[in-house]
């Protein structure tokens, strides 16, 4: 391609930049590296800007990126939100951030040695011994604690803004268990992927390499007898708004999700408990803050941590990354005094200056503050306090008296500081370019010999308006990727490919149990959804078609449809204490395909696979997730848009079938057969064996007029998804020890019980045994009975009826539905964590 | 004068826990005013795994955990410890108290720097203005700082009443000053609460009061209990105790285990079990001359 001579670009006519703008200089001309930027807004009108933006809201729906996931009905995840166009911050400027951003990591690094050490700072008098003390962050039962590592604050961040005159600045220092850098990485991927060519031409920097140094640093921990450590990545959970990013950066980084309950500490060490028993742990990566994260010294209530693990850290037999008293560092009161630090320990000066601060703690500082509160940005000290930041100009003259009596009450716990307006960014509106405020969070690693490396790229968060003053400091917003333009092209870096030693991981991925619980449930619910979603279509073509049956015969048939839907599905009647026949059929059939709260229904079903699923977030491969996230929106989107009525439903249940199965499929070809797989497996497994029961039982064993039965065994059949089978196999109308048989005893047959039972039997093998475990466990021994019991069935005995009803077809099916019970609570025993809550005891 | 101290703690569960773990603030401080001779701490069953160390404070503590099922938990510590109380007894009254605060913040020296922390509200005792109306009387301006804490002293244990009972770890210093009552935790930690809203230095002891049977009657076995006091800094001389339950400066009978800034940071014993349902505490205590 013949390159083509562009005239230098201008900022573009529309824009109209803040005080001080990323991409326009004042008189008019572009900062350095934004040309491309410019010449692609040039290049692109408003179709092909909202198709960019569109495209990008699309990558990262796919990639299901949210931020927030509350199990309420309707309160569902929050998708992230991604601007097109980058902050791009060109190398002269990155030189100064990076220098700036390590000077700050190694001076915090060593305030925070000092302080949970010999406390020289605070003796020294460089440090209030106030102000440490009425912060939370600061955790006495961590005195004397050091993880055995160069440095103690292992990884960290900070935000950025640029202030009027153009220096950057920190606002926040995150070092307790930063959050970000998972929806950086996500960021990237979306980027590159929706602005590929752009991206190529302003040289960005990539991530990789910062990512392969945390894992070389969370590696580098010893380990007794020289075996690889093993990391895992403490989350609170599902509920916990950055969820997504903990099992983002599980699954990036090769770690085990885990939860609090997950762990246990015994022999001073910590343990996870996993499928296979406990498994020892030396590296937790923590994501919940560290006052949860052990009731015995810390919060006494907490039921997110793990009692024992600070006593497990003093042993050196478990490193916790970040330290748990890292929380200090977060204080905005030390800033006020990290100039004086800077010089004390190190004889400099800060590269990137903090906001100036001043602690109204301090008696001068607090007069200061007070008598400034119109230009001050007064903060409490505490991070997540019911006192947001709050602008001194915004306040009327008796809010601000109101504030003066707040702080005179805890004068320890506010910082009163200078308001610096933020630079501007381009942002895109719709079609419309706007300058908004940004803030860019960068984020810091100590390698393995105790240097600390910057993340060439950051998290950008922007104002939620052109006007808007305030940048939210919370996850969530608008979010940007921010592009270091590098001086070279850089070689491609993968996170993967030189592993320091190419040993197989068989052990580093070990499921815990609580994951092999969730992946059992995903099974369950999977499958049930597919049940009822094919019975709900075989009773809406019912209502819909007839079958071409005589009406008397089609209306019986609808009738018994209703009772077996009623009684297979379990669902909850819609008005308790009303006779179920009171309810027309068609809303009864319109709230089982539509009523999100109704037990039982298909979208209750759905919402339960899904938050089952959800809580096992890193397991699952893109794919996977992708339909897993799709399933349950799709179906929410595709019954509200559509008209209400019968009719509709079909085309969606279809489609719904076909995601259900194409997940099957995924969940077989695309997954290890690991120990986490026979549970999934084998809870689509009990299932579906369960749901065949129960069409069986309350489709076929009252016996009725020959026209009515064949049409009911047509409609088992269809639901089984075994018509076509059958027509192929016994080329005649259905006949019921025909059918019995193909639906019981057909090995061939995938949706057979038998075959339900065989696979059982397989996954039951595979699955790691109890070390006490007795020569045939409870699971084996039900697997032979409900086996044994199949095998010697006499089919034509069960078809032969007693009377109005096929009693001993009845029995049997009660029979093994009794042992796959039985199976799963065996299971449950056996292999999953019984919820122990933790007590306190007090003396 | 040597004390033989005898602090048993009984846990039984309603159902078996499979594991404990546990901290105990048990053993007998080594301070100006007592030295720890001797110290023993068992525990029913056998800990599985057991370590110690020295917290911020410079407290003593335990750790240990059972990791088998188990249905009852005896902890047992057994100490002698001698008592040598002039050393604090001797201190004069000091600096005004008004002038404390100040000083204070000028002050290099290390043990005035320590001391500042304890300034500050903390877990169990937070900041309550209602305080210092209490207080107007005992601290006049320019008082000598021992003298107007002595007064406080006096009354608290005047015009609060001790009654067992009454109230329980959970209860807030503010309704302990609204009924006028409850046991020695709560008199020290209205104390301290009171010493802190004027600036001074103020921390909470744990620890054991030897107790005299009434005249002519046999000393019960287990009888006595754990008891808590206060402790304020004093420049240039350290820390000075107060006794407000029973409106005297501890003196040889008053036996240390732990000190903090409340309750929360020296509790003789914590601990969290896994399974297990709720538990019955049984606590005896004795403490004798040898």
């Amino acid at each position: 391609m013949p390159v083509r001579s562009h005239p230098a670009p201008t900022a573009p006519a529309d824009y109209r930049p803040g005080e001080w703008d990323e991409m326009v200089l004042p008189e008019g001309g572009l900062r350095p590296g934004w040309d491309p930027i410019v010449r692609w807004l040039d290049d692109h009108g408003p179709a092909d800007r909202e198709a960019t933006a569109s495209e990008i809201r699309r990558l990262l729906r796919e990639n299901g990126v949210t931020y927030s996931v509350h199990g309420e009905p309707g309160d569902g995840p929050r998708p992230w939100q991604l601007d097109s166009i980058p902050w791009i911050l060109p190398d002269g400027d990155w030189k100064t951030i990076e220098a700036g951003m390590v000077q700050r990591a190694e001076l915090l690094d060593a305030i925070l040695t000092d302080l949970y050490g010999d406390r020289r700072l605070i003796r020294e008098g460089w440090v209030p011994p106030e102000l440490v003390s009425s912060h939370r962050g600061y955790l006495h039962p961590c005195r004397g604690m050091r993880l055995p590592s160069k440095r103690q604050l292992l990884v960290a961040a900070a935000d950025l803004a640029r202030g009027p005159d153009g220096r950057m600045w920190i606002v926040n220092d995150r070092t307790q268990a930063p959050s970000g850098f998972g929806y950086v990485v996500e960021n990237r991927v979306v980027m590159t992927r929706a602005l590929p060519r752009l991206f190529h031409r302003c040289g960005v920097r990539r991530l990789a390499s910062f990512f392969r140094m945390l894992r070389e640093t969370l590696e580098s921990f010893p380990t007794e007898r020289g075996r690889r450590p093993r990391v895992v990545i403490l989350t609170p959970g599902p509920q916990n708004e950055t969820y997504y990013e903990h099992a983002f950066l599980a699954s990036y980084l090769g770690y085990t999700l885990v939860q609090g309950d997950d762990l246990t500490v015994r022999d001073g060490r910590v343990w996870l408990g996993s499928l296979g028993g406990l498994e020892p742990v030396d590296v937790i990566v923590r994501r919940v803050d560290a006052w949860f994260c052990d009731p015995l010294e810390l919060k006494e209530d907490s039921e997110l941590g793990v009692p024992g693990l600070l006593e497990a850290i003093r042993q050196g037999n478990v490193a916790v990354v970040n330290h748990p008293g890292s929380g200090v560092l977060e204080n905005p009161g030390l800033m006020a005094y990290l100039p004086g630090i800077c010089q004390h320990l190190r004889g400099e000066e800060l590269i990137l200056p903090s906001a100036a601060t001043w602690w109204c703690g301090e008696r001068k500082a607090r007069d200061k503050v007070m008598s400034n509160l119109d230009r001050f940005v007064i903060k409490s000290i505490q991070r997540a306090p019911t006192f947001g930041t709050v602008f001194g100009s915004q306040l009327s003259r008796s809010g601000r008296e109101q504030l003066r009596q707040r702080i005179l009450a805890d004068p320890e716990g506010f910082v009163g500081q200078e308001q610096v307006g933020f630079s501007t960014v381009p942002c895109l509106n719709g079609e419309a370019l706007e300058s908004r405020r940004g803030v860019v969070r960068s984020f810091v690693t100590a390698a393995t010999d105790g240097s600390y490396v910057v993340m060439p790229g950051g998290l950008t968060r922007v104002a939620a308006s052109q006007e808007a003053v305030i940048v939210s400091s919370q996850l969530g917003g608008v979010s940007k990727d921010s592009w270091v333009i590098g001086p070279d092209p850089e070689p491609y870096v993968s996170l993967i490919e030189e592993a320091a030693d190419p040993a197989p991981e068989t052990d580093a991925r070990s499921v815990p149990s609580r994951a092999g619980e969730n992946l059992f449930w995903t099974g369950r619910y999977a499958e049930r959804a597919e049940g009822t979603a094919r019975l709900l279509r075989r009773t809406v073509l019912a209502f819909v078609e007839g079958f071409g049956e005589e009406e008397a015969i089609a209306g019986r048939h609808r009738e018994i449809l209703m009772q077996g839907l009623a009684g297979v599905t379990n669902a909850a009647p819609i008005h308790p204490g009303e006779d179920f026949a009171a309810v027309d059929d068609e809303d009864e059939v319109l709230s089982l395909l539509e009523d999100t709260e109704r037990v039982g229904s298909l979208p209750f079903v759905l919402q339960c696979f899904r938050g089952a699923a959800f809580a096992v977030r890193d397991l699952w491969s893109p794919d996977s997730w992708r339909v897993i996230d799709m399933v349950l929106a799709e179906w929410t989107e595709r019954r509200a848009v559509g008209n209400k009525g019968l009719e509709p439903a079909t085309g969606p249940l279809d489609r719904l079938i076909i995601d259900l199965t194409a997940l099957l499929g995924l969940n077989l070809e695309s997954m290890t057969r690991d120990a986490g797989w026979r549970l999934l497996d084998s809870g689509r497994r009990i299932e579906r064996a369960q749901f065949a029961i129960g069409m069986l039982r309350h489709f076929l064993v009252d016996v009725r007029p020959p026209a009515e039965e064949r049409l009911v065994m047509e409609s088992v059949l269809a639901a089984s998804d075994s018509l076509v089978t059958y027509r192929k196999r016994y080329r005649t109308h259905p006949r019921l020890d025909l059918v019995l048989e193909l639906l019981l005893l057909e090995p061939n047959n995938a949706r057979s019980l038998l075959y339900q039972i065989e696979r059982l039997a397989a996954n039951v093998e595979a699955l790691p045994r109890q070390p006490h475990a007795a020569h045939l466990t409870a699971e084996q021994r039900l697997l032979v009975e409900a086996t044994a019991r199949l095998r010697l069935v006499e089919i034509q005995k069960l078809a032969v009826p007693a009377g109005d009803s096929r009693r001993r077809l009845e029995t049997f099916l009660d029979r093994v539905s009794e042992s796959l019970s039985e199976l799963s609570d065996a299971l449950t025993l056996t292999y999953f964590r019984h919820a122990e809550r933790p007590r306190l005891l007090r003396g | 004068m040597v004390y033989r101290i005898r602090h048993q703690t009984t846990y039984r569960y309603e159902e078996p826990a499979n594991l404990c773990h546990n901290e105990a603030r048990l053993r007998p401080l080594d301070l100006p005013t007592q030295r720890c001779l001797d110290f023993r701490l068992s525990v029913e069953p056998t800990a599985d795994f057991r370590a110690s160390r020295s917290d911020g404070y410079g407290n003593h503590v335990d750790y240990f955990a059972i990791q088998r099922p188990h249905e009852q938990l005896v902890i047992t510590a057994e100490s002698r410890v001698e008592a040598r109380p002039e050393s604090q007894l001797q201190f004069d009254a000091g600096v005004a108290w008004d002038e404390l605060p100040a000083l204070l913040l000028e002050s290099t020296d290390t043990d005035a720097i320590d001391a500042r922390e304890f300034t500050l509200p903390s877990t169990l005792v937070p900041r309550l203005a209602e305080l210092d109306e209490l207080t107007a009387d005992d601290f006049a301006p320019g008082r000598p700082l021992l003298e107007a804490v002595d007064a406080l002293n006096g009354r608290i244990f005047r015009e609060f009443e001790f009654k067992p009972g009454y109230t329980d770890v959970s209860t807030p210093v503010s309704s302990v000053l609204e009924d006028r009552a409850g046991v020695c935790q709560d008199f020290a930690h209205l104390m301290i609460a009171a010493l802190r809203s004027r600036g001074l230095p103020a921390r909470y002891v744990s620890g054991y009061l030897e107790t005299l049977p009434p005249p002519g009657k046999p000393k019960l076995v287990g009888a006595d209990a754990s008891h808590a006091w206060v402790s304020v800094f004093v420049p240039g001389q350290g820390w000075a105790d107060f006794d407000p339950t029973n409106n005297v400066r501890p003196g040889d009978r008053h036996l240390v285990t732990a000190i903090g800034r409340d309750y929360a940071d020296v509790a003789p014993l914590r601990g969290v079990t896994t399974g297990g349902a709720g538990h019955q505490l049984d606590v005896a205590v004795d403490v004798n001359p040898e």
